[in-house]
């Protein structure tokens, strides 16, 4: 009886883990034989995860039901808003240039 | 086709992915099954030829680098079966049915190798083919298939590179190596053109269709011929194709090949596929002990 270990490899030190594939083993000591065969043994990792696949519990589902735009960075169109602010800097600095000295 | 498939269709034609627990379409599922059994097939059957050069590689530094590249191909069968394992086809299935001849491998591992130069064409200009379509794969709509061709075609790069030097050796050596390789180019060059198939239209390809490839056969074959017949010529090596030139639209223009015999080639009729299903038949049949034993180990 076989089971499938997911493989999860790391390509450097300090990078995450990513999933890679898996492999079909009777058991653990075989599918590090095979993991290290398949994805180690030409330096391309620095490190293997072996996870039985039904140890995987996934979670799939994010619903956004309300939309949550202002947590996120296209939630923001400052554009507009920016223009204007710009506009008004420069119109009170052309102000401030026309009647300087009067208010000091 | 129900809504859920039309649902699925749509789905693909947005670029969506598929993962192994995703519901997907009968057809879609036996066409990947298929498709990608064919590749492990290939990947299994491309060593053999180059196996029988292990013992007569010119030196040293060639034999180790072979033997490598044998290792490397044998291990892509290894993930790409792993991929049809997990879409419902257990290996010792596609293998029974590999050596029972119900299913296929590429064409041009269907031909046997004569010399040295032989083994440089496969590793060069076969291996450049291969991964055109590979590239491609990349894209394939089944994501599990995509992300294990990103290593193959990693390690492909090594091949390609491999075989070049192996050319390279051979055509800045004495007049007889040079020979060695326009003949062994004479050999390959219909094989070659092939090698990605009938020019079956992409709209009409129900590959593509289902996002499984991403181009069409013709694309494949004139992206081939754009990147390698540049670097065939430059080495001075002639094609063997007087037709052969590149239109002032980019398009190549080459003398029809012979379908007719690239149908009976992949159905079993080449020149040495009943030699190399012989060879996997009495490995599977002779090593059957080995996997019993280790299993037996570790139950």
């Amino acid at each position: 009886m076989s089971h499938v270990f997911e493989v999860f490899r790391q390509e450097r030190k300090g990078q995450p883990f990513q999933h890679a594939g898996s492999v079909l083993a009777p058991d653990l000591q075989f599918a590090e034989i095979y993991a290290r065969e398949q994805y180690g043994r030409r330096q391309e990792s620095t490190s293997l995860w072996l996870v039985p696949r039904d140890a995987v519990h996934e979670i799939a589902e994010f619903p956004d039901e309300f939309d949550l735009k202002y947590r996120r960075v296209d939630g923001y169109s400052i554009k507009a808003r920016l223009r204007a602010a710009r506009e008004r800097a420069g119109a009170s600095a052309d102000a401030e240039a026309l009647h300087g000295g009067d208010t000091a | 086709m129900d809504a859920r498939t039309e649902e699925f269709v749509t789905h693909l034609q947005a670029g969506g992915l598929v993962e192994v627990h995703d519901w997907m379409p009968d057809e879609y599922r036996s066409r990947l099954i298929k498709f990608i059994e064919m590749h492990g097939n290939s990947e299994l059957m491309g060593v053999l030829p180059e196996r029988d050069w292990i013992l007569r590689a010119p030196t040293l530094q060639r034999k180790l680098a072979l033997t490598a590249k044998i290792q490397d191909e044998v291990g892509h069968a290894q993930l790409i079966y792993r991929v049809v394992e997990d879409l419902g086809k257990p290996r010792s299935a596609c293998l029974d049915d590999l050596i029972a001849g119900r299913s296929k491998f590429h064409n041009v591992f269907h031909y046997p190798t004569h010399t040295w130069g032989d083994v440089g064409v496969i590793a060069w200009l076969v291996d450049a083919a291969a991964i055109v379509s590979q590239k491609a794969l990349l894209k394939c709509s089944y994501a599990p298939y995509a992300r294990i061709m990103k290593k193959i075609c990693w390690e492909e790069s090594f091949h390609i590179l491999h075989g070049r030097d192996v050319i390279l050796a051979l055509v800045t050596g004495t007049p007889e190596q040079f020979d060695l390789v326009q003949e062994a180019l004479l050999r390959w060059w219909e094989p070659l053109m092939h090698f990605h198939g009938t020019p079956l239209a992409a709209d009409d390809d129900p590959m593509v269709f289902w996002r499984i490839k991403s181009q069409g056969n013709e694309t494949a074959r004139q992206e081939f011929l754009d990147g390698y017949v540049p670097q065939i010529r430059e080495l001075g090596l002639e094609v063997p194709d007087p037709k052969l030139r590149k239109r002032d639209d980019g398009v190549w223009e080459y003398t029809e090949p012979d379908w007719e015999k690239l149908k009976a080639v992949v159905s079993g009729h080449g020149p040495a596929s009943e030699e190399r299903l012989g060879f996997r038949r009495a490995t599977r049949k002779g090593l059957a002990w080995v996997a019993q034993a280790m299993l037996a180990e570790a139950a």
